[in-house]
């Protein structure tokens, strides 16, 4: 077996070879730029083009002529946020979206305050869900936009989106949800979903990087978004800039191939989550899984080993690529927000480990990294302080720590 | 982030892992940091009254490799001194000889404050046991 293994799929996954075949020819032979109408290096470009068009739009039930083409999810998200904002400007200024949302949801918000939206943060219930009954009471008459995320990308959680959409729409608020994580892995349809807009991204879905969509409801009701980025009027005036036709070709394609592998792939992932899942708890005391295990990804497994410090088992696994919640593996040095949310603890967030398990992880992987993790995590709980006293019947919560 | 090859050598081998009776009156123990906080580190010293060598140090850690490095580095440094002398061991001492990167510094401050919380444990205990001998 080849080490190091990958289980990391929510942050990138690679390009699937049969992805990247597709979109060789577009380099080199087929350049042409796809706004070039009058000759026929311009007209296989845009053919090119409109094919991925059509089979993003496939993918998620939706039709060609409502796929915004963009750099990514993080730009999809932004152009969905602020483009309502400014389009619907004079109907409302209030935005509600949730905690456990990704940051390029969060920070655009946080952005559009500083504007004079009000932004409405709901907090999620244990579970990871949001609760409906909350959403209902937040929207007010100003309220233009609910965005909440389809899955999430550390917990792997599935927001129910068809009701939030049926709640929108019955007090006339639009619905934007963040796909990226889910769009190929599980059936996203954007009219059984209810959902007006939504961002998707190729890397996600093993396509390429720095190439994404945003999707644009043109039908009950007709969704219009105030333009970004300025410039040649591309993408029917939503999105300026020749379009990356490699990219946009291979996010075509990683569509397709998801649509037809979609049934036989999530049972897959479904296999070996529930293996690694099953031969993690068989071995070791007080582990928890973040999130609930009912509406989920079916390749992400987000857990937290109790007493054991996040940072110090990636060490211990160095040869697994994953990633942890835990304050010392993030740029801000603050545990997962996401966890947090979920009332669980810092603590708990601390000893998390996110398990993103994709297309070209096997068995005999799944069976390596079960194994290497119990192995440091019983050297690690030696090692810890916390184990001991917990098991000499100290309650950790009662103890006096000296925080620093 | 790339780990120091002593970092990775006291992670892959760590130093005096254990504990020690906590009631011998001769063992002094500290424990800081908080579980909220992503480390804990426990450091036990065992002193000879006599000579007021440290002749034994053990620890236990919760954090990250870096945490567990300082804390192992720091039982080694505390056998064979002097209880006075082990206060003189400094967290930039530690950060030296790990070459722990800036965001790593709080681990050799929780070390230092680790040996220093274990030493004024066991002198206190000596002072009670000095003060009760004389009110015999
Ligand atoms: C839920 C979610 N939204 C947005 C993004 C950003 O996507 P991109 O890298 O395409 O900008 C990511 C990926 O990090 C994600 O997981």
């Amino acid at each position: 077996m080849k080490l190091p293994i990958y289980m990391d799929y929510h942050a990138t996954t690679p390009t699937d070879p049969r992805v990247f075949e597709a979109m060789k020819p577009y380099f080199m032979e087929i350049f042409g730029n796809s706004a070039s109408r009058n000759h026929s290096f311009g007209w296989q470009a845009e053919e090119a083009v409109e094919k991925a068009r059509k089979q993003i739009a496939d993918l998620i039930g939706a039709s060609p002529k409502e796929i915004v083409f963009t750099s990514g999810a993080t730009e999809s998200n932004n152009l969905a946020l602020k483009g309502v904002a400014e389009m619907y400007a004079e109907k409302g200024n209030h935005i509600i979206t949730a905690a456990t949302e990704h940051k390029a949801v969060l920070d655009t918000c946080k952005r559009l305050e500083k504007h004079g939206i009000r932004v409405t943060y709901l907090p999620v219930q244990t579970n990871g869900l949001v609760d409906l009954e909350m959403l209902k009471d937040a929207i007010t008459d100003k309220t233009i936009l609910i965005s909440i995320m389809y899955a999430n990308n550390e917990i792997g959680v599935i927001q129910n989106m068809a009701e939030i959409g049926k709640i929108a729409k019955a007090k006339g608020v639009l619905v934007h949800s963040d796909a990226t994580q889910a769009v190929g892995k599980v059936p996203v349809n954007v009219i059984k979903d209810n959902i007006d807009l939504m961002s998707l991204s190729g890397h996600k879905l093993y396509g390429p990087k720095g190439v994404g969509a945003l999707y644009v409801r043109r039908k009950s009701p007709r969704v219009q978004i105030t333009a970004q980025m300025d410039g040649g009027g591309h993408e029917r005036g939503m999105r300026s800039g020749t379009l990356n036709v490699p990219g946009i070709v291979g996010l075509g394609e990683a569509c397709a191939i998801c649509q037809a592998e979609m049934a036989e792939e999530s049972k897959r992932m479904a296999y070996l989550r529930d293996k690694l899942r099953n031969k993690l708890e068989a071995e070791l005391d007080e582990v928890y899984i973040n999130g609930t295990m009912d509406s989920r990804l079916p390749n992400n497994l987000n857990i937290s080993f109790s007493y054991v410090e996040g940072e110090s088992l990636l060490m211990g696994i160095n040869d697994v690529a994953v990633s942890s919640g835990s304050a010392c593996t993030s740029a801000t040095l603050e545990p997962s927000y996401v966890l947090k949310a979920l009332g669980a603890g810092d603590d708990q967030a601390h000893s998390s480990i996110r398990f993103g398990l994709g297309r070209f992880n096997t068995e005999e992987q799944v069976d390596y990294v079960a194994a290497k993790v119990i192995d440091v995590v019983k050297k690690l709980r030696e090692l810890s302080p916390l184990y001991e006293m917990a098991k000499e019947g100290i309650d950790l919560t009662k103890v006096q720590w000296t925080a620093h | 982030m790339a780990y120091s090859n002593k970092v990775l050598d006291h992670y892959n081998n760590p130093r005096n892992v254990g504990s020690m009776d906590k009631s011998d009156p001769n063992v002094g123990t500290g424990m800081v940091g908080a579980p909220e906080c992503g480390d804990v580190m426990k450091l036990q010293v065992k002193v000879n009254p006599e000579t007021g060598v440290i002749e034994d140090a053990k620890f236990k850690t919760f954090g990250c490799g870096s945490a567990i490095a300082s804390s192992s580095l720091a039982t080694e440094w505390l056998r064979g001194k002097t209880v006075d002398e082990a206060l003189e061991i400094k967290n930039t001492d530690i950060v030296n000889e790990l070459s722990l990167p800036p965001v790593k510094i709080h681990c050799s401050v929780l070390a230092e404050d680790a040996i220093k919380a274990a030493i004024n444990d066991y002198k206190t205990k000596s002072a009670t046991k000095v003060e009760a001998l004389a009110s015999k």
